[in-house]
């Protein structure tokens, strides 16, 4: 599997805090990435650095490299906006618009120059199947994407994603504010998803990193401490911190 | 704080019960043996009549690590801990049975005149049993080596069995009205090979419990 991301000796300090300490990691394509690890390990902060979404925080110091299909993302001439079009992020809380289900998809499209009416109607049906929702919203597109449940909006948020057409998916605990029926089915989402896409996910959830990665990544006090094959580390860690935590000892 | 002080526990338990169940298949061997060597009839019943407690503990345990797998989802080392377990009770479980089957044998074995020329049996039963004891060492302090020295034994018990079946097919061609007595001592020497090969495979178990590798594989 060829590396969609390389991360090289990357730090970030937000002021004096150095909350990313050089990391080097390979993203393979393809793949669910899983990054697991306390709180404030660093494990956020880590996929924000994907698509540059640390820009905007005060004081925020990035240094070294991410590479995304070989190019740099934090060159000087990289257009913010390009970067996360390509590289596409669903939080943790559902943060659909105050604006109907087909305007929420459709949004990123417009904003794209994409405003032709059947170009655009192809693109919605198409990523809402993509996120598994069509059938649910199909008969009321027209209706407040608030009106939806916790799971669909998340869903819907993920489909909203997917219409401008990334490369990448950075998925920030995308369940953790939903039931476990919504959960299973973001997770069936994502073994779908990565036929098609790069995802990479935080979750606190370890038997959903277990479950649903590829690949699994855990952080400590910003370093990375150990990262491999899902069912590697979830079976014979190779540092005793990785072991610790994945069996609650600690965290 | 540690967060998992319950589940620590749970191990702790099954662990014990580990220790309980193989000492209970050790003395069933070690004994069984003991009633066929000396021709120790009450003792032979005992070891059939005791049989049952083995199997009870074997439940009691499947039973505990089924729980565990449910409540608690181990990963990493826990995970390969009770797989162990769950594994090693079959085979602890096997040892307890065979060692019943021959002190069964042992009962109704005449032949006396076979049992002088058996040369190869009491070697076959001593590397057996020591097999099995430095299996649950092995298991109890996690003693690698200890677990690839037994793994390698089990060649001298394979190639003592091997004499037995010969010197048995001496007796047969010379004297076939001994057949039914030789081959209630070819019954024994099997069971001795079994019960070696059982402890080979709790050696393989705590390997991988320790290790991740099973059969030089990484079967998780």
């Amino acid at each position: 599997m060829a590396n969609k991301i390389i991360a090289k000796d990357l730090n970030l300090y937000y002021g004096a805090h150095h909350a990313l300490k050089n990391i080097s990691m390979d993203i393979k394509e393809n793949c669910v990435t899983g990054l697991i690890g306390p709180s404030g390990c660093g494990k956020s902060t880590f996929l924000k650095t994907l698509n540059r979404m640390n820009d905007t925080v005060p004081g925020v110091k990035v240094e070294g490299t991410v590479l995304l299909d070989g190019e740099e993302v934090y060159q000087k001439a990289v257009d913010v906006t390009q970067l996360r079009k390509k590289v596409g992020m669903v939080f943790q809380n559902p943060n659909p618009f105050p604006m109907s289900i087909y305007d929420n998809v459709a949004y990123g499209l417009r904003i794209h120059g994409i405003k032709k009416r059947i170009v655009v109607d192809e693109i919605v049906e198409k990523s809402l199947r993509g996120a598994a929702i069509w059938d649910e919203v199909k008969d009321r597109l027209k209706k407040p994407a608030l009106s939806l449940s916790g799971g669909q909006q998340q869903r819907l948020c993920i489909a909203r994603t997917l219409a401008v057409q990334p490369d990448v998916i950075l998925m920030d605990e995308p369940t953790s504010a939903l039931d476990p029926i919504s959960t299973m089915k973001i997770e069936e989402l994502m073994s779908e998803l990565k036929k098609d896409y790069t995802v990479v996910i935080v979750t606190h959830n370890m038997q959903q990193a277990a479950r649903i990665s590829d690949y699994t990544a855990f952080f400590l006090l910003g370093e990375l401490v150990e990262y491999g094959e899902t069912s590697q580390i979830f079976s014979m860690p190779q540092d005793k911190r990785t072991e610790d935590y994945i069996t609650g000892r600690f965290g | 704080m540690n967060a998992r002080n319950s589940f620590d526990k749970e191990l702790e338990k099954l662990h014990m019960d580990l220790i309980k169940m193989g000492s209970m298949a050790e003395e069933a061997i070690e004994q069984s043996v003991h009633a066929f060597s000396l021709r120790d009839n009450a003792l032979a019943k005992e070891i059939m009549e005791g049989d049952h407690q083995i199997d009870d503990m074997e439940k009691q345990i499947e039973a505990g690590c089924l729980s565990l797998i449910l409540r608690q989802q181990p990963v990493a080392g826990d995970l390969r801990k009770i797989t162990c377990a769950l594994k090693m009770i079959t085979d602890l479980e096997r040892i307890a049975d065979n060692a019943a089957d021959i002190a069964e044998l042992s009962l109704m074995i005449r032949g006396e005149h076979i049992r002088e020329m058996m040369r190869h049996i009491p070697p076959m039963a001593k590397n057996s049993v020591e097999m099995v004891h430095h299996s649950i060492d092995a298991f109890v302090r996690s003693d690698l080596l200890l677990a690839e020295q037994v793994i390698s034994q089990d060649d001298t018990v394979d190639a003592l069995f091997c004499k037995v079946k010969d010197e048995l097919g001496e007796i047969l061609r010379r004297d076939r009205d001994s057949s039914d007595d030789a081959i209630d001592f070819l019954m024994i020497a099997k069971y001795l090979e079994r019960i070696a090969d059982h402890a080979v495979n709790i050696c393989e178990w705590v390997l991988f419990s320790e290790t991740g590798i099973h059969k030089n594989k990484r079967i998780m």
